[in-house]
Formats: C-alpha cells, sequence, structure tokens
C-alpha cells in the first residue's frame, strides 16, 4: 500500500494516546535493574584515575578477602581469549588506507587510556561487596602525558601503537579540485570557526546489564539497556565471544531513554556475560551516575573551519569545510561513521551549492569514545551550515530570511554533491510557515520594547535538512558499514483476530506500541486495544537492526506495512473461499471483507478464526495461519527539514540568555500520531537548546580528569530553561517508504543549536560581538560582550 | 558509589543525650541533603548518626524581643513560608524560599546548611548580613566569628547548633544569580540596612561568604544603587571555575549588589 491511500486510513493522523504509558506512569516498567534472577550476583569495575598510563600491576589479593567476593578478573584473564569490541564501520582514507583500528579489550590489558576505563571487574554476592571490594583493588600505574587537544594530538604521545599520531582517519568527500576552482571565481567569501561542543547523553536510566547462564544448555541470556539487541547479540557473538548466535538471547526490556549512548556494546556487557558463564551464576551490574558521565559514550566534540564562496548576489558557489573530530580513546560502534557520512554527506543543506569539499582529520584522545548522540553527525552538518549561511547574510547586508531563500533547492528529485539525493521537500513553504508563526512581521517592535529594558533581543534562523531512515544497505555497504539497515516485522494475527507484531527496531521512550499498533489498527480495522507490539527480545523478534537516526516508523513501519500487505492479500483469498468469489474481487475496509459491488461480506476476525480452524479452507492451495514476516530495506534515505526560528532576550549586565519564543516548522512526511512527533520534537529541541546554552563534557587539558562529572557542573535542560514551543508541520510525504514518514526523531536536536546561537550574536552584534562558541552560557556571553568591549 | 558504608544509627528525644552522643564521636545528621549525598561517594564515612529530628526543642521559629529566632533543625520549606519570617525579615523567607528544590527545601536544615558553609550556600549570607548569632549548646557564636571560610567555621568537635538569632533590619534583600548546573549561588549578595548601619554579605565568591566593606560604608552614606556602582570587588580573592571567571565573579557582585539594594528599596 503506499503513502496516499495509507494517510486516508481510521486512525493516521490520530494522536492516540500512548498505550506504554499506563505501565510506565504506575511504575510498573521492567526495567534492566529490576529483573533479580535467582542466586543473582553482582558486578563492579575498578575504573581508571588516569587518562592514559601503562599498567604495571593490578593486585587483586587485599579484596579478594573482602566480604562476599565471588572473583576479581583482570585484563591477565582475558587476554589472548576474548574478541575486543568491534567498530560498526570501515572508513576508507583519503589515500586508499583502512582507518587505524584498534582493539578494545573489556577490561584494560597493558594500558589505560581515558578516566573511567574498566581495569578489573569484581563479582560479589551484593552490589554493596562488589561496590566496597573495588576500592581494595590495587592497580599500578606509570603515567603517561595525556592527549586531550585535538588540535596537540598529532604531537602527543601515542595512544595506539598502530595510531603513531593519534589519527584514526583522514577522510574526504566531494569534489576538491571543483571547490578550488569555484572559490577562484568567487565575488565573495565567508569563513567561520567553530566548536561543536562534547556532549554527555545522560539518558534518564543509567546502562545495567545482568546476564545468566546455564551450563546445561551452554546458553546465555543478557538483560542489557540497548536500542537494538540484535546488533548487541550478533557482534558479541561473532567478534568478542566467538560463540553461535543460538547460543547468545539479548534482551532489551523497558530502557528508559537512548539518545544513541545505548547503540554500543559495551565493556559491561561484555564483562557480565564473560562473568556469569565463568562463575556458572547469574551477574549484575547497574551504573551509577557517576559512572555514566565516565563512560557512557559521549557526543559531537568538532572543531571546524568553513568557507563559502559566494557571487555577488549571494549565491552559493562553493563550500569547504574541514573538521578535526575527537573520536576519544577508542571507535564506538558507530564511532567512525558518526563524522564521516553521517556528516559530510549533510553539508549541502537545503540549499543548491553547486560545488562542496568536506575533509575530516578524527583523531583519538584520552577520553571516553565518541558515538551517536541524538542527530548524530547531522547536528554537526546544520551547526555549520546554518551557521555559516546566517554569516553569509550578514557578511552581505541580506536577512536571514533572504540569504536562505535565495540559495534553496527548489526541484526534486535533488542531486547533492554529497553523495544524498533528496527526493521531496518545500523549504520556501517550511520557511513561510515559520515565519507566520514566529510573528516575525513584529519583531522590531519586540526589539524596541526589549532596549527599552536595557536588553538585547535577536533572532535566530535554521533551515536544516537531515538523512534518516537507515538505510538503504547497498548505499551504507558502499560507505564502509558492516551491516546490512532494513529493518524486519512480523504480523502474527491470532486465531480470534487480536494481533501481535514483532519488531526489529526497539522503542525506548519513543512510543513504538502505539504507533505501530494504530499502523496495525488501520490497515486490519482491528481495535487498538487488540494489537500488540514485542520488541526487544532477540529470541521472540525476527533479526533487526534496532532503534537509531530515526528510523523506526519509516524502516521498522515500512516492513510492518510489508507484512501487512502479506496478511491482506492471504485474508482476501480466504476471504474469497468463504464468499465464493474470485480473489479479485474482495475489498477489504475497515475490517471487513466484501464482494465488490454486492453486500456479502465477512469480518476480518472471522476470517482469523477460519485461517487457524481450517474446516471450510482452501488448503490445496493455502496454507492455513495467517502470519506474516516482511524485511524492508529501502531504496534512499529519507529527508526530513524545516526552519526553526528563535528568539532570545539578552541581559547584557550578566550575560544570561532567555529564550522569549521558539518557532519549529518541520516536514516529516506522513504522520501517524501527531502528539508522538510533538513530543519527539519537544525533546529534541530541549536538548538541542541544551547543547546551544547549557551543556558541554570538558576535561582538564593537564590531568584529563572529566570536570563536568556530575549535575553539580554539567547542565541538563530544566523545564524553567524554556518558553512553550510554537510548534507547525509541512508534509511532502516521502517516496521511499510505503508510509510516506520521513523521521522525527532527532531533526530538534538537529535543527536548534544554529537558530538558537543565531539568535543570541544577532543580539549582541551592535555591540560587537561576531562569535560566540556553544554553550552561551551567562559566562561567555559576558565574556564575549566584554572582550568587544575591550 | 550508591552505597553507603555501615554505620550505626541513633535518634535521641532530648538536647542532652544527643550533645551527649556527638562528644562521643557520633555525627549531627540533620536534613543529610549534605551529608548522606557525601557518605554515597564515600567523603565521609562515620560510623555513627546522631539523628537530630526527634528533639522538639531545636525545631521552630518564633520573634522574641527584636529578634528573629529560628531553631536549628528548622527546614528551608518551614522557613520560607513562615508569616512570622515574612513579616519579620522577608528577605530570608524569599532566601529561604530560592534553595534547591522543594524536595531539598523539605529536608534541609539551616542548622545543616550554617554548619556545613558551603562556599556557595545561601543561609551564611543571610547570617552575615544580618550579623545573626549562632547559638550552640555551650554558647554563643557571632555570625562575624562563626564563619572561616570555606566549609569550616568556629564549632568545636561535639558542638551543636540549637538556634540562629537574628536582628531585625528596616529593610534587607537577596539576590541570588544562580550557577547554570547546581543552582547553588555562582553569586548572591544580601544586603541588610539597620538603623545605624549597613551590612553587606557575599557568597558564592569561592572561599566562603564574607563581607563587603567598601559596599557598606558607600550604601551607609547612600542606600542607592548607584552609590555602590563603581564601588570595586577584590578580583584576586575570587575563585575562577568552569562557571566564571574571578572577573566575571567580581562583576556579577556589583551587578547583584546593585539589584539587592534595589529590591530592598521595594
Ligand atoms: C540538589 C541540592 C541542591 C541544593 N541547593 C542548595 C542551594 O541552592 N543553596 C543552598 O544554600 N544549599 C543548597 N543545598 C544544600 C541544602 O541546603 C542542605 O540542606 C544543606 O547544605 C545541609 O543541610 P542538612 O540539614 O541537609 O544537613 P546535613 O546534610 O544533615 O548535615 C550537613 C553537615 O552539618 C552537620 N550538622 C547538621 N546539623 C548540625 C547542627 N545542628 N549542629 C552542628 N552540625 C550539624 C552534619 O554533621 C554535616 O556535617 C542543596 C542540596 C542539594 C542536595
Amino acid at each position: 500500500m503506499g503513502a496516499n491511500e495509507f494517510v486516508n486510513k481510521p486512525h493516521i493522523g490520530e494522536s492516540v494516546r500512548r498505550v506504554e504509558d499506563a505501565r510506565f506512569i504506575t511504575g510498573q516498567g521492567n526495567y534492566v535493574d529490576d529483573i533479580v534472577e535467582a542466586g543473582q550476583k553482582y558486578a563492579a569495575f575498578v575504573r581508571s584515575t588516569y587518562p592514559h598510563a601503562r599498567l604495571t600491576g593490578v593486585d587483586t589479593s587485599a579484596a579478594e578477602e573482602m566480604p562476599g567476593v565471588i572473583r576479581i578478573f583482570t585484563g591477565k584473564d582475558i587476554a589472548g581469549k576474548c574478541g575486543g569490541l568491534p567498530a560498526g564501520w570501515m572508513i576508507v582514507q583519503v589515500d586508499g588506507a583502512p582507518m587505524k583500528e584498534p582493539q578494545r579489550p573489556f577490561l584494560a590489558i597493558d594500558k589505560v587510556r581515558y578516566v573511567g576505563e574498566p581495569v578489573a571487574m569484581v563479582v560479589a554476592d551484593t552490589k554493596e561487596q562488589a561496590q566496597n571490594a573495588i576500592e581494595s583493588v590495587m592497580v599500578d600505574y606509570d603515567p603517561l602525558d595525556p592527549v586531550i587537544d585535538v588540535h596537540k594530538a598529532a604531537n602527543g604521545p601515542a595512544l595506539h601503537a598502530e595510531a603513531p599520531d593519534n589519527r584514526c582517519y583522514k577522510w574526504g568527500i566531494g569534489d576538491k579540485a571543483g571547490v578550488d576552482a569555484a572559490f577562484t571565481k568567487a565575488a565573495h567569501i565567508t569563513k567561520i570557526d567553530l566548536i561543536n561542543n562534547r556532549m554527555i547523553p545522560n539518558a534518564m536510566e543509567p546502562r545495567a546489564a545482568n546476564a545468566t547462564f546455564s551450563r546445561a544448555t551452554g546458553e546465555s541470556t543478557l538483560y542489557t539497556t540497548s536500542q537494538n539487541p540484535h546488533l548487541v547479540r550478533l557482534l558479541m557473538c561473532a567478534n568478542i565471544l566467538q560463540i553461535p548466535e543460538t547460543k547468545l538471547r539479548v534482551v532489551a526490556p523497558d530502557v528508559g531513554g537512548g539518545f544513541g549512548s545505548k547503540i554500543n556494546v559495551y565493556p559491561e556487557d561484555v564483562g557480565v556475560v564473560w562473568a556469569s558463564r565463568a562463575l556458572n551464576c547469574p551477574v549484575k551490574w547497574t551504573a551509577e551516575r557517576s559512572e555514566s558521565f565516565l563512560s557512557d559514550t559521549h557526543g559531537r566534540d568538532h572543531h571546524t573551519h568553513a568557507e563559502m564562496a559566494m557571487d555577488k548576489d549571494g549565491h552559493f558557489l562553493a563550500l569547504r569545510v574541514h573538521s578535526d573530530v575527537n573520536l576519544g580513546a577508542y571507535l564506538a560502534t558507530f564511532g567512525p561513521a558518526v563524522p564521516t557520512y553521517m556528516y559530510a554527506t549533510l553539508l549541502a543543506g537545503q540549499y543548491k551549492t553547486p560545488q562542496l569539499y568536506a575533509e575530516v582529520d578524527a583523531w583519538f584522545t584520552n577520553t571516553a569514545p565518541v558515538d551517536a548522540y541524538r542527530g548524530a553527525g547531522r547536528p554537526e552538518a546544520s551547526y555549520v551550515v546554518e551557521r555559516i549561511v546566517t554569516r553569509c547574510g550578514w557578511e552581505l547586508g541580506l536577512s536571514q530570511d533572504e540569504i536562505r531563500r535565495r540559495n534553496f533547492i527548489t526541484e526534486y528529485p535533488y542531486q547533492t554533491p554529497v553523495a544524498m539525493q533528496y527526493d521531496t521537500g518545500d523549504w520556501p513553504k517550511c520557511l513561510d510557515e515559520a515565519n507566520k508563526l514566529a510573528e516575525v512581521d513584529s519583531f522590531d517592535q519586540r526589539r524596541k520594547a526589549s532596549e527599552a529594558k536595557g536588553l538585547r533581543r535577536g533572532i535566530g534562523y535554521s533551515s536544516y535538512v537531515e538523512a534518516c531512515g537507515m538505510g538503504p544497505s547497498r548505499i551504507v555497504g558502499q560507505l564502509g558499514a558492516r551491516a546490512g539497515l532494513y529493518e524486519s516485522g512480523e504480523v502474527r494475527v491470532n486465531p480470534t483476530g487480536s494481533v501481535t507484531v514483532f519488531t526489529g527496531t526497539h522503542s525506548h521512550g519513543q512510543g513504538h506500541e502505539t504507533a505501530f499498533a494504530q499502523l496495525v489498527a488501520a490497515r486490519l480495522g482491528v481495535a487498538i486495544e487488540n494489537v500488540e507490539v514485542v520488541h526487544g527480545d532477540t529470541n521472540r523478534i525476527p533479526f533487526g537492526m534496532g532503534t537509531y537516526g530515526s528510523r523506526s516508523l519509516a524502516v521498522g513501519g515500512g516492513a510492518i506495512m510489508k507484512a501487512l500487505d502479506k496478511i491482506e492479500e492471504k485474508a482476501k483469498k480466504i476471504a474469497a473461499h468463504l464468499l465464493e468469489a474470485s480473489d479479485a474481487d474482495i475489498e477489504f475496509e475497515n475490517g471487513q471483507l466484501t464482494v465488490k459491488g454486492t453486500d456479502k461480506k465477512i469480518s476480518f476476525g472471522e476470517v482469523a478464526l477460519a485461517a487457524y480452524v481450517p474446516h471450510n479452507y482452501p488448503l490445496e492451495k493455502l496454507e492455513p495461519g495467517l502470519d506474516e514476516t516482511a524485511f524492508f530495506d529501502p531504496p534512499n534515505f529519507t529527508f526530513p527539514g524545516g526552519t526553526y526560528i528563535c528568539e532570545v532576550e539578552i541581559d547584557p549586565a550578566t550575560g544570561v540568555v532567555t529564550i522569549d519564543r521558539f518557532t519549529c516548522v518541520d516536514d516529516f512526511g506522513v504522520i501517524v500520531n501527531p502528539m508522538l512527533v510533538d513530543g519527539q520534537v519537544h525533546g529534541g529541541v530541549m536538548q538541542g537548546i541544551g547543547q546551544a546554552l547549557l551543556e558541554e563534557g570538558v576535561y582538564d587539558q593537564e590531568t584529563g580528569q572529566l570536570l563536568t562529572g556530575s549535575f553539580m557542573d554539567y547542565t541538563m535542560p530544566r523545564a524553567i530553561n524554556l518558553p512553550n514551543f510554537r510548534i507547525g508541520t509541512v508534509c511532502t510525504p516521502c517516496t521511499s517508504n510505503p508510509i510516506g514518514s520521513k523521521g522525527a526523531g532527532e531533526a530538534g536536536a538537529i535543527g536548534a543549536p544554529p537558530a538558537v546561537i543565531n539568535a543570541v550574536l544577532d543580539a549582541l552584534k551592535p555591540l560587537g560581538v561576531n562569535d560566540i562558541d556553544m554553550p552561551a552560557t551567562p559566562f561567555h556571553v559576558w565574556t564575549a560582550i566584554h572582550n568587544a568591549k575591550a | 558509589m550508591s552505597t553507603l558504608y555501615a554505620f550505626d544509627y541513633e535518634r535521641p528525644t532530648t538536647q542532652a543525650d544527643a550533645v551527649r552522643l556527638i562528644q562521643a564521636g557520633g555525627r549531627p545528621l540533620a536534613g543529610g541533603q549534605t551529608l548522606i549525598a557525601s557518605m554515597k561517594l564515600h567523603l565521609a564515612s562515620p560510623s555513627q548518626l546522631v539523628d537530630l529530628g526527634a528533639i522538639p526543642e531545636l525545631v521552630g521559629i518564633r520573634k522574641q524581643g527584636d529578634e528573629l529566632v529560628i531553631g536549628a533543625m528548622t527546614c528551608h520549606r518551614d522557613v520560607a513560608e513562615s508569616t512570622v519570617v515574612r513579616e519579620a525579615i522577608p528577605a530570608l523567607a524569599a532566601l529561604a524560599d530560592l534553595i534547591g528544590d522543594k524536595q531539598i527545601r523539605s529536608m534541609g536544615t539551616i542548622g545543616g546548611s550554617v554548619a556545613n558553609n558551603d562556599p556557595a550556600a545561601d543561609y551564611p549570607a543571610a547570617l552575615l548580613a544580618l550579623g545573626a548569632t549562632i547559638h550552640t549548646a555551650s554558647r554563643k557564636i557571632a555570625a562575624d566569628d562563626f564563619f572561616q571560610g570555606l566549609f569550616s567555621t568556629a564549632l568545636e568537635e561535639g558542638e551543636i547548633i540549637t538556634a540562629i538569632h537574628f536582628p531585625i533590619p528596616q529593610r534587607a534583600a537577596y539576590v541570588k544569580f544562580p550557577q547554570p548546573a547546581s543552582l547553588f549561588a555562582l553569586i548572591g549578595v544580601f544586603v541588610a540596612q539597620f538603623r545605624k548601619s549597613v551590612r553587606v554579605a557575599v557568597t558564592g565568591g569561592g572561599s566562603g561568604v564574607f563581607r563587603h566593606t567598601a559596599m557598606e560604608a558607600a550604601l551607609s552614606r547612600d542606600f542607592s544603587p548607584a552609590a555602590i556602582a563603581n564601588v570595586a570587588t577584590d578580583v584576586e580573592s575570587l575563585s575562577s571555575d568552569l562557571h566564571g571567571s574571578n572577573a566575571y565573579r567580581a562583576h556579577l557582585v556589583s551587578v547583584i549588589a546593585q539589584r539587592a539594594v534595589a529590591g530592598a528599596q521595594g
């Protein structure tokens, strides 16, 4: 079924209340830490207190004598017996060489490379005993100078023997010579330097893992806070433990937020499985918040220089971008892909920029590994594009609206110079709608009113585009992905007509149980309450790739739609038999199967029953049962986009930035549940504003210690930091999936930061401030004003 | 770490019993909002906690002559909501309402906050600017002598605070500029005008609450924001961290103090 027909179905576009919320708000969710097995034992990890050091000895003897301690594992116990944690992507460098890919053992063997790296694992009878015992493990470190700053990485001591200059890769995309040629013809060149600040994700539920083992069958079960349990199983079995998939079941039950930080296979996941197999007992670990700060993957951390060449009318001719990116100490699962294919391929933005060349130097540093964080690469891209575009306008005396409008892509499909082909969109319309919702017409009055109070007011635009719905396996394979990126869906109609859906995607707050039930209810006419969505258990769901990159509805929903096609087709055949008509004459609408042009009909429930009680059934040509699985590999990415407008008021005396209004107009294609989409936009914008104004993961340059290791110093956004958002949508249906949806999970975090910073700079320009880095905290804003005066 | 080391727990019902236990080495426990957190982080590991929460004479708010008296175990929320405090020293009620969040205000106590003397805590600014007296089980200590920089006070081993006595000013105001992450004071300024003097106390500067005597002198002559607009603050005495350099803190002291004076003027 195609998008055009689908949008008119019942429940599509309806804000159905989240069916999962009843269990969450009554405290009946089932999270990993809630799971307690008979004979449960507990693990705690000794973590490196040094950012960079040789490990000269780990003395566990005193700790082994502590009450309740069962066993202590160190790097020595695993060396040579267990594979390292693999990276999911291979990046080929500009000179054709493969990226440097050092090993990452789950316990440090001869060296530690970031503060928080696991050095030893204590297993004890209780959590308290395990945590008390780790303090008695004596680790001898021979400290080395840490590498913290990417700009100094090349000359610092090497983290890994494989990468003597600490560079993992130098990678490029686009036509370098074409860009150079275009720059020679430019009437004006705008340049910018910017930092995309390091984020620490801080999902509400800290990471946790609990592994059980059956010596009788040789099977392990790992309960873990994962966004993609099948991927965990695949990497754990194929690369790390080297056991068949049949010997490991991975369950990601209710998970309280991921934001990319839970797509990784983590050392602790491997640790508990290893320990439970070695000790033949269930072993559980739950992160403390302070461990999360140190050991969850962090996000972003790009240092970028960009230059835009324009003709005299402000038409873009070419964009040249160079980024130094911080990968942290080791390659995380998606680590190498995020600052390359998920970043530079979006640098065309919404604009006809005929030539584009981007180069990325990716560095190892003595900091926590960096991986995807809500938006993963695309926020970094939109920040470069939308900051430089606004600056181009300012330098040429064009408004933020005008510089964008002059350069918008208006014809689709559109092939960018950096691999992407946008299928649909309507950027001018998004901009128009945003201008209206934001009441840009009366901005000058508001600016004057602020000035009368001694405050500065500014307005900032961001017209972002991103790529979601990962994603065509063939393309991502060419780009270095080591896995396919299709999705699976099984629709199992039960004998009485209720429906169980099995999806390879994973919900960790998004509301799949509601949205996917809406798809089934729309197509089969069953009540939403009679649809159950199952996800997160490799023993129950077909092989799938999990949830990240806003792919669940577009790709996972696509698979369910294909399975529903098969269900409908088979149901029609059964109905044709029961109604004594031909298959082609059966129409399926609102749960009824009708013989075209007659009043002969049968309900879907009766068909389901006939499929499972096939007394009167065409057994010679049709199998009994009504249970179909489909895999969907989309032909292209999806391209959500839109315009965000932020208005800020700044107190120049203190540097405090207040967001007065924030407007979002997004094109997400077809929307199944507007309430869920609003929720995604709210959360994404909140995180984007957090990045722009509040959040930054900071390591001490000399000591390599994480200075923002708790909520005392790492500023999480709070409701008080925000106004109510003004939200609008534009719909150009996506052409690469049956629903027509584009994905809404990350847009807010992608679109918001440049809108905020452009607004801050718009407000501060009259004070002589030309630049500011995120987060624009009161201190940073005051410093910028103070320095401009000096 | 979220696990506490094992400890003994006592909950005496009289001040005398509490003092006896504490003098024998027990650690006073008030709202636990600082102490329990530091025990979770294994920064403190007392072997005995003496919970002061069951001693009636340590709780309560009353006006006594020309003083406002607040028992050590009175929680921030009770101070914020008290009509007695709101009438006598409205700035003090407003200050209490700015501490942490609802949960913190319902647990944390004035005695615990004062004994702890966090360099970014709010109450110390009020005590110092109002010239309060700290009553312990054995003596009375003037605020000027009590706060001795960064988490240190005049309290001796085994000594507990029983109440705080505040002189009532003609007018006063507290303005707090929060550190964005913790929402403790990056800079907080308490200004109090008495018949014969003006006192200004600054918290959040880094090494503990202090009086701003230059501002006091200027305000004694002319109680207006303009009077202190050009009064300098010693930059070197303030600290620098992620959330603000000492220059920024010094600048904030000036801006926030002017706002406090404007606030006191009403
Ligand atoms: C999230 C959070 C936010 C906060 N925000 C703020 C803020 O914005 N501003 C602010 O000022 N504070 C803030 N606080 C601190 C809070 O006000 C605490 O209540 C206070 O610091 C300690 O008071 P307590 O009653 O909890 O004392 P406890 O934690 O029980 O004790 C603190 C210390 O004082 C000692 N002690 C307690 N009572 C006495 C007594 N009567 N005599 C002698 N010694 C005693 C204890 O032994 C301990 O050493 C915050 C705390 C948290 C957790």
